[in-house]
């Protein structure tokens, strides 16, 4: 399979009042077309500062990343952001159809898009509400749709479900998994929980405390389609159980620097 | 007869108190002048401000000499149109107010949205804007009329300044305030320039510009009438002066209720401007809380 995300060497320095601070230390990562990659790490290890320099919005102090394009007439990659970066002053259709405007898609063309995929994270009823009107799992399904109908190459996740109650993530995650086999997109995802990494990842890369940095990775043997039941399964526990045995080391000295 | 006061709906009875209390007060001044306990001098009867309100009216004082119009339309003369308001006090006023207003808020906005996003500009402008903003601005009016004359070029002048730089901290600290994580979001989606401030930083502010207009519509309001009182012929500032002056107590009190009227219609007004411009921060129930519909119900606001 061919490389879609290659970084090398990437670190990040941020300049404090304190002196510099490392948020990202020597990471590398090669991403393969299509897969679908977790990064699992305690808190303030960098891996939200990893996402944010494959999006574009953070450049590295040093080390190189490439996104390889297939095809120019799509976005390469976008964002799924935490529920509260849809835009609370657009209707769920024109946040949805934010990326497709952006992009100089004519109106009736953006909202026929956006219809679908609004239909597709079963919001159809909501297609003209404003997001305070609605709770947080059904912003977090816009925010979900917004991305996914501009249909870039690459989906990057940043914790895209931390924020919501333990029973809406989970079937969040069960819809995040329906529509991403559908599409086979390259995903990047990051989030602290374990069980979520092995429910939807075909890999997973941990991350050290701070100063963050590539730490080991588990592939994810599980067949697709995938669905919540598999949590159920003693190879699912075992595995989960295994990569909690490495990541415990790792937020055990996040709270002693922290403390 | 005490259970009746209890069984009315709380919204009646809400409405029923807004406006029955104020009625009762004026009926109490109306009682008091009557009876003598007030000195009618200082504190005329609210009949005789209604009275004297009509006769402003009615003499063209306040509007003007509107029963001109007709005939002046069908000659055409359009001098002699704008004489009628020129000549109405509360015509004048308005003008002088909006058209100030419009003069500072216009740019106001502009810079402010400037200051909000380049750090540099903000930092060298900022000393210079928080003091001048601090002076009160009718402490300038001397100043004002000085390099503009007495007309109404130092009126319309004194408002924008006024309205300018209420409506400038506004804009730049709304614009500063947005959410970091809504101006990535544009980013990551392409945003250009002009669409970043056509769809993320100008609506993304609107809620603390608005703050910031109707801060600068009221003091505008201020701003004009303490001109009048020193520096014009015609307005309402002017016409309360005038009565001070000449003891016409009855007028004042009517340019006092005139103005009063003004501010309530200023503030619903912005209040209409608001709900046009910002729909999504209408106050509505949730449509409903993950797919179970509770509009009605009053659940979870």
């Amino acid at each position: 399979m061919a490389v879609k995300i290659e970084a090398q060497n990437l670190t990040k320095v941020y300049p404090s009042r304190n002196g510099p601070v490392i948020a990202l230390s020597d990471f590398s990562l090669k991403v393969e077309d299509g897969e679908f990659v977790c990064i699992v790490g305690p808190s303030g290890c960098g891996k939200s500062t990893f996402l944010r320099i494959l999006g574009g919005l953070v450049t590295p102090s040093s080390g190189r990343v490439e996104l390889i394009p297939r095809d120019l007439r799509v976005p390469l990659q976008n964002i799924v952001f935490q529920e509260y970066a849809i835009f609370p002053w657009k209707t769920v259709l024109d946040n949805v159809a934010f990326g497709l405007e952006m992009r100089g898609v004519s109106r009736a063309k953006r909202h026929k898009t956006a219809r679908e995929w609004i239909k597709k994270v079963g919001l159809a009823k909501f297609a003209d509400a404003y997001p305070h009107q609605l709770s947080g799992g059904m912003k977090q399904r816009v925010s979900i749709a917004r991305a996914f109908a501009n249909d870039p190459e690459i989906l990057l996740m940043d914790e895209p479900l931390g924020a919501l109650d333990a029973q809406t993530r989970v079937v969040l995650q069960g819809e995040l998994v329906r529509l991403w086999e559908a599409s086979r997109k390259t995903v990047v995802y990051i989030t602290h929980s374990i069980e979520e990494s092995v429910l939807l990842g075909d890999r997973i890369v941990l991350m050290t405390a701070h100063p963050g940095t590539y730490k080991t990775e588990y592939a994810v043997p599980f067949a697709r389609p995938r669905s919540f039941e598999l949590t159920g399964a003693p190879e699912f526990a075992r595995l989960s159980y295994a990569i909690w045995q490495e990541l415990e080391v790792e937020v055990r000295r996040t709270m002693e620097q922290q403390s | 007869m005490s259970g009746l006061r209890w069984r009315l709906d709380p919204g009646v009875r809400d409405r029923l108190l807004s406006i029955g209390f104020p009625l009762a007060l004026i009926a109490l001044w109306e009682l008091a002048v009557r009876l003598q306990w007030l000195d009618e001098r200082f504190f005329p009867a609210p009949s005789a401000v209604a009275v004297a309100l009509w006769e402003l009216t009615a003499k063209g004082d306040l509007l003007g000499k509107l029963w001109l119009l007709p005939g002046l339309i069908a000659a055409g003369d359009w001098s002699g149109i704008r004489k009628v308001f020129a000549e109405g006090h509360l015509w004048v006023s308005l003008f002088r107010i909006f058209s100030g207003f419009l003069v500072g808020v216009v740019p106001g906005i502009i810079l402010g949205v400037i200051m909000g996003m380049n750090r540099t500009i903000r930092v060298a402008l900022d000393p210079v804007v928080s003091a001048i903003y601090v002076l009160p601005k009718i402490a300038i009016l001397p100043l004002v009329m000085l390099v503009f004359g007495i007309g109404e070029m130092s009126k319309v002048v004194i408002v924008a300044i006024a309205s300018f730089f209420l409506v400038l901290i506004n804009t730049t600290v709304g614009v500063r305030d947005i959410e970091p994580i809504f101006l990535e979001a544009g980013r990551n989606y392409g945003a250009n320039h002009r669409q970043m401030f056509r769809h993320i930083i100008i609506p993304a502010a609107l809620p603390i510009i608005f703050s910031g207009l109707r801060l600068s519509l009221g003091t505008s309001l201020i701003v004009i009438i303490a001109a009048e009182f020193v520096a014009a012929n015609y307005g309402l500032g002017y016409l309360i002066w005038f009565s001070w002056q000449t003891l016409l107590t009855e007028n004042m009190f009517a340019g006092l209720v005139v103005i009063m009227i003004l501010g309530a219609l200023f503030t619903s007004g912005l209040q209409a401007l608001e709900r046009r411009f910002m729909p999504w921060q209408r106050e509505e129930l949730p449509a409903s809380v993950d797919g179970v519909d509770v509009r009605g119900t009053g659940a979870k606001c």
